[in-house]
């Protein structure tokens, strides 16, 4: 577990590593709109080649970032059967009880599933190629209007900072206590959830405490580095765009514009 | 000049109303290596929190050059005098090693192109600057200290305290700090105050302290230090190792002098042989 | 029950970029009634070894490991990894795992961040509830938690109702290895037992390391990086490194050994640099590397050698 950095940044000099976070976000951004826009499979198609094109330009292994589908697996099967067997329409191949397919049902859920499947895969591209302090950065810059507003954007993006600073040393704790426990006897991999629930107390109770005990430690530690909120603070990492940045936006652009188009001048298949 | 200084000063934590430190006067010279033991709950922790006004004394005053510590100018008191705590996991920030280094620099608000300058110097001073980039949460121990340290100096301050800084690390990891802290002593000319239960790491100090009950109850060179062995044990400290040995070969009937430093013990036994 | 472990191997994070060796053909047998040590540096394979020893990380499954390398063509089939503590195989998935943890006590860093009850008797006696075939009454858990306590060195009538978190730092070590040793296991397994404590602190461990050795379990085993703690207590100790057995000797004669030691980058204990700088002078002694053997070699040496009237 010690090994497992949060937000699974997978280490490459790639040309979208080196892109800026802020394009990244703004990209992604225009991916998920793209991928509504699409109503039909030839946008959904240039979607998907745009995609493969981006794990083959970030050179991560294809089965790693096929890997991330499986956090929405049950949910992708749930709504695709939902699909199948509920959605009613004109050609009807078999019909049972309430339940009836038919070709809608069967091409809406292929539509309905191969967007949550993008939609996955091209987030989990984001954390793969960036790193969380880039991520932090750019959310911070993203959001800079914002404290027109008078919201604490400096105060957000360092919470944000210092939990994924700290998620991987809490999760390297949780393992650890749970391991102690375990040792103990505690039976944590079994049984109803009743007994889940009272499992949890033995682990959650020392994991609290220890959370307690680390932020205050940070606390000292940040005051003791003259933290004084944004009041007189400078920036090391300045985010610059170049070149990469702008080819990222015309691929952003042209992708939207591609899938609107497809929209208007090809059929929808019902 | 002194670089810290503390009159009459006293601290009780609100919870247990017992005294934590009680009328203590003392002072560190610019530029002076001490060592400050003491048996866990003795008192050494909370001074390193009130030397730069972590914690605010309920009586007397803290200076540090001269400046008595206000809730005014903390701001200033800390770029001088920096902390490094124990626990390598609770005290950085951000998750790569220079984003780590740049946060205290960025926080006096100096312009880019020193803090760069400020993270190249620093990195280079604890022996760091190979790890730049590298994943802080991926280091050993020692090597989180050291960036935790590299944080401290990014501030350019003239006292360093380490409060137990070594007492979680592996003896690679301890060897690894003490040999840094030595050398921003010697070479820098870096005030240091090197608070730790382990006696061996005091032998390199200029200066020990040894506190007890929230007050300071033995003070001298360490090997003086180390020669009231009585005086230890009675404040729950252990001798170093080598001072049993020689004790117990001195009351075998060898005359051995007192001594911390193996060569020179060695020397002694084969002075006594033929 | 005896610890019998050949050719263990583990690898974190197979096939990823941060795959890493944490062990590599481990062979190592650790006899009932030993005080055995294992020395070696953070990552060196140390931990993970003892975590394998009450089946917190598990083995592969045999088949596995057999289907594993027959993808390699030509070469032949390492051999299949064994380990065994008593009776128990822990290379069979059907190993009742909760009984092996009942009889191997295990008390990580720093066991006091696992304390989590709301009275120091609740929290010894969770472990005794966990492992218990039957419900127990409350007198006999009571006369187990005292009992535990006792051992440890701490009062059950002083401090059964007390907040664990209200305990000195000591305090609630002892109360921590309390509930590991209150189901009376045979073996007991320490990860730096006395990390982070005082000098005083760690005197007063090692005794009752020492005491639950002659009255408690049969076999201890401590992991540690102080070459002192090992050298003055252990029977035996095994030295790792970068997921390998190097040594598995007596202390006597794996300091003798300081320089192969210097160059795995560890330290040796005082003695043995002490012996090292003696030998430099011509003077052999030939010590167990304790303190008190130590002292004793070199004052019958000096007995044995006097020096002569008038040797400058």
């Amino acid at each position: 577990m010690k090994d497992v950095t949060f937000g699974q940044y997978y280490p490459r000099d790639s040309f979208v590593h080196r892109l800026d976070p802020r394009m990244k976000f703004l990209f992604l951004i225009a991916y998920i709109v793209a991928i509504f826009l699409a109503t039909n499979f030839y946008g959904l198609a240039v979607c998907t080649a745009v995609l493969i094109a981006i794990i083959a330009l970030a050179r991560v292994p294809f089965g790693k970032v096929l890997r991330s589908i499986r956090g929405i697996l049950v949910l992708l099967i749930f709504t695709a059967l939902l699909n199948i067997l509920f959605v009613d329409g004109e050609t009807v191949y078999a019909q049972w009880w309430i339940f009836v397919i038919t070709r809608e049902g069967l091409l809406f859920a292929g539509l309905l599933s191969l967007r949550l499947v993008l939609l996955v895969l091209c987030s989990s591209m984001l954390t793969f190629t960036t790193t969380p302090v880039a991520l932090t950065d750019g959310v911070e810059s993203l959001l800079t209007p914002l404290k027109w507003i008078k919201l604490p954007v400096h105060a957000l993006a360092l919470v944000m900072s210092i939990a994924l600073r700290m998620i991987p040393v809490l999760m390297d704790e949780v393992d650890r206590i749970k391991n102690a426990q375990r040792a103990r006897g505690a039976d944590l991999d079994r049984g109803g959830l009743m007994h889940k629930i009272r499992t949890t107390i033995p682990i959650l109770v020392p994991l609290v405490l220890s959370a307690l005990r680390r932020a205050d430690e940070l606390g000292d530690a940040m005051d003791a580095r003259c933290y004084m909120g944004d009041k007189h603070r400078t920036k090391y990492k300045k985010l610059h765009f170049t070149w990469r940045d702008l080819l990222a936006f015309l691929v952003g652009a042209v992708l939207i514009t591609g899938v609107v188009l497809l929209r208007i001048y090809l059929p929808a298949p019902f | 000049m002194k670089a810290i200084e503390f009159e009459n000063v006293s601290f009780c934590y609100e919870e247990s109303g017992a005294f934590s430190i009680r009328n203590l006067n003392f002072s560190v010279e610019q530029g002076e290596f001490v060592a400050v033991l003491g048996h866990n709950g003795s008192g050494k922790s909370t001074l390193a929190r009130l030397s730069n006004g972590l914690l605010e004394p309920d009586e007397g005053t803290v200076s540090v050059f001269s400046r008595r510590i206000t809730s005014k100018n903390l701001y200033e008191v800390r770029k001088d005098v920096g902390v490094v705590f124990q626990n390598p996991d609770n005290q950085t920030v951000a998750t790569i090693v220079e984003d780590d280094v740049a946060f205290g620099a960025e926080n006096i608000g100096l312009a880019r192109e020193e803090i760069g300058r400020r993270i190249d110097f620093a990195l280079r001073a604890v022996g760091m600057e190979a790890y730049r980039t590298a994943t802080v949460a991926r280091l050993s121990g020692g090597q989180k200290q050291r960036v935790a340290i590299a944080g401290v100096l990014a501030l350019s301050p003239r006292v360093l305290i380490l409060d137990e800084s070594t007492a979680m690390l592996d003896p690679r990891g301890r060897r690894e700090i003490v040999d840094v802290v030595t050398r921003l002593n010697k070479e820098k000319g870096i005030t240091v105050l090197l608070i730790t239960h382990f006696m061996e790491e005091a032998l390199l100090a200029d200066r020990a302290i040894v506190m007890n009950r929230g007050d300071i109850v033995m003070q001298g060179t360490p090997r003086e230090i180390f020669a009231r062995k009585e005086d230890l044990l009675t404040y729950n400290l252990s001798l170093p190792r080598i001072s049993v040995i020689c004790e117990k070969l001195r009351a075998g009937g060898m005359k051995i002098q007192d001594t911390l430093d193996v060569e020179t013990l060695a020397k002694e036994i084969a002075a006594c042989v033929s | 029950m005896r610890i019998v472990a050949e050719h263990l191997s583990y690898t974190y994070n197979e096939k990823s970029p941060f795959e890493t060796a944490a062990l590599h053909d481990v062979t190592l047998t650790i006899e009932e009634g030993e005080f055995f040590g294992i020395i070696g540096h953070t990552g060196s394979g140390k931990s993970t070894f003892v975590q394998h020893l009450n089946g917190l990380i598990r083995l592969p499954a045999s088949l596995k490991h057999a289907k594993k390398h027959k993808a390699k063509k030509g070469q032949p089939l390492p051999p299949a990894p064994v380990l065994k503590v008593g009776e128990f195989d822990l290379s069979d998935k059907k190993t009742d795992f909760r009984a092996l943890r009942r009889h191997v006590g295990m008390v990580f860093q720093y066991p006091e961040y696992q304390l989590f009850a709301e009275t120091v008797r609740d929290d010894v006696a969770f472990g005794l509830k966990n492992f218990s075939e039957k419900k127990l009454t409350e007198e006999e858990i009571d006369s187990a938690v005292c009992a535990a306590l006792e051992v440890v060195g701490l009062d059950f009538d002083e401090l059964k109702e007390q907040s664990p978190f209200e305990l000195s730092g000591g305090q609630k070590r002892r109360v921590a290895i309390a509930g590991v040793i209150v189901s009376r296991p045979e073996i007991l397994i320490l990860d730096e037992p006395a990390a982070g404590l005082d000098p005083l602190g760690k005197k007063e461990i090692l005794e009752l390391l020492h005491r639950l050795h002659r009255e408690w379990c049969k076999t201890v085993v401590i992991v540690s990086h102080d070459m002192d703690e090992i050298s003055e207590n252990c029977t035996r100790a095994a030295v790792f490194s970068e997921g390998s057995v190097k040594y598995v000797l007596p202390p006597k004669e794996l300091f003798r050994r300081t320089e192969e030691l210097t160059a795995l980058g560890l330290d040796v204990p005082l003695t043995a640099k002490l012996c090292a700088a003696l030998r430099a002078r011509g003077i052999d002694v030939d010590c167990d590397f304790t303190t008190e053997d130590f002292a004793d070699k070199v004052l019958a040496y000096a007995a044995s050698h006097p020096k002569k009237e008038g040797d400058a």
